[in-house]
């Protein structure tokens, strides 16, 4: 019986190679550095950034990299009540943020207008923005919102990255 | 100075249409014409250097519509603040109201709150703009006719507006003895009209 040679591509670094998908590696790195872009506009604001203090520690998550600048920023948490003034400012910050980029909208008044059925309120910044996850509340705790990013990075993980947003890269390799 | 003496000053150089006291707030009605010179007399003669606050009610349905509000204190080291309540009305068929902005910097903002949300024109001030609502907005929302879910508009690139879906409501709190629940319901259906079980009315 002919002994048979292990398969090796390097037998130098076999252990450190892992295979795996593309997009299983690319949804890992992203969704484990979540930066958001704090769209604080009311009480929710400080819920959120008593989910960014120790206590709560969004850093747990990976998303303590709280961006003032959209430029910088991955996921725009919309805390607090969406005025029509403040709607088209939103908007246009949303638009600033480079792809792909993801929406919460925190508590009931940037997901409904809330408790604001009035004149000046958009009702909701889904009319304006894809929302990825609403959270209830008002204002919800911390640890709604941090469910809420945790879901968010659940659905980033069943995203199929590569063929949504590198299709012209796609095109290059085929 | 006491508030008495104000008031004698004042009367014996302005006409004064009514005068009532309220828990101890003394409330002058002045004729439209003389508001700016009652205002000035106050600041520089009788030491209200403070505008508290400019407010406007709609008596929707009644002539005159509407009433302008000046709230007026003397804020003074070592001394007791007096407090003064100057009101006067607006005819809807002439809204414009002589500005007291150049009394009173502060006003500036005041009156451009009263315009954005009651319509009503100052003239002669110095920048008139509205001050919640955006530049272009149509309507003047804390006017008794504006509907509280809003009118559309549009304005591009700047702001818009839709009508908020009320369901039901507005749920308004009444005045009753009854419990929360009947005080605030998550819904009141319109034909059920204001009557609230329990209620005193």
């Amino acid at each position: 019986m002919a002994e048979v040679a292990p398969a090796a591509y390097d037998s130098k670094v076999e252990g450190n190679v892992i295979f795996s998908r593309l997009d299983a590696c690319v949804n890992w790195m992203r969704k484990n550095s979540l930066w958001p872009m704090p769209m604080g506009l009311a009480c929710c604001a400080i819920e959120l950034m008593a989910t960014a203090s120790a206590r709560f520690d969004i850093a747990r998550f990976g998303a303590e990299v709280m961006r003032f600048s959209p430029r910088q920023s991955d996921v725009m948490i919309v805390a607090g009540t969406v005025t029509y003034k403040m709607a088209l400012a939103v908007k246009r910050i949303y638009d600033q943020m480079p792809e792909p980029k993801w929406v919460i909208a925190m508590g009931a008044c940037a997901s409904s207008g809330g408790m604001y059925r009035s004149y000046a309120v958009l009702q909701g910044i889904d009319q304006l923005l894809p929302v990825d996850v609403y959270v209830s509340g008002c204002p919800p705790r911390p640890e709604a919102l941090l469910e809420g990013l945790m879901k968010l990075q659940r659905k980033i993980d069943t995203e199929r990255a590569l063929a949504d947003q590198k299709r012209e890269l796609l095109e290059v390799f085929s | 100075m006491t508030i008495a003496d104000v008031i004698v000053a004042l009367e014996s150089r302005f006409r004064i249409l009514q005068k009532t006291e309220f828990r101890g707030e003394t409330n002058l009605t002045l004729p439209l014409d003389q508001i700016e010179a009652v205002c000035r007399t106050c600041k520089e003669e009788l030491g209200f250097n403070v505008l508290l606050d400019i407010s406007s009610v709609d008596h929707f349905g009644e002539e005159p519509r509407f009433e302008l509000v000046y709230e007026l204190y003397t804020l003074n080291p070592g001394q007791p603040g007096l407090h003064l309540r100057l009101k006067t009305t607006v005819s809807e068929d002439n809204l414009e109201v002589p500005t007291v902005s150049h009394i009173w910097a502060t006003a500036n903002w005041h009156e451009r709150e009263v315009y954005d949300m009651m319509g009503i024109q100052f003239a002669n001030h110095p920048d008139l703009r509205r001050i919640l609502m955006w530049d272009g907005y149509p309507f003047y929302p804390l006017r008794k006719d504006f509907p509280l879910e809003g009118k559309a508009s549009e304005v591009p690139d700047v702001a818009f507006s839709r009508p908020a879906p009320l369901a039901g409501g507005p749920f308004v709190t009444v005045p009753t003895t009854a419990g929360t629940k009947d005080r605030e319901p998550r819904a009141r259906r319109p034909e059920d009209g204001e009557s609230v079980p329990g209620g005193s009315d």
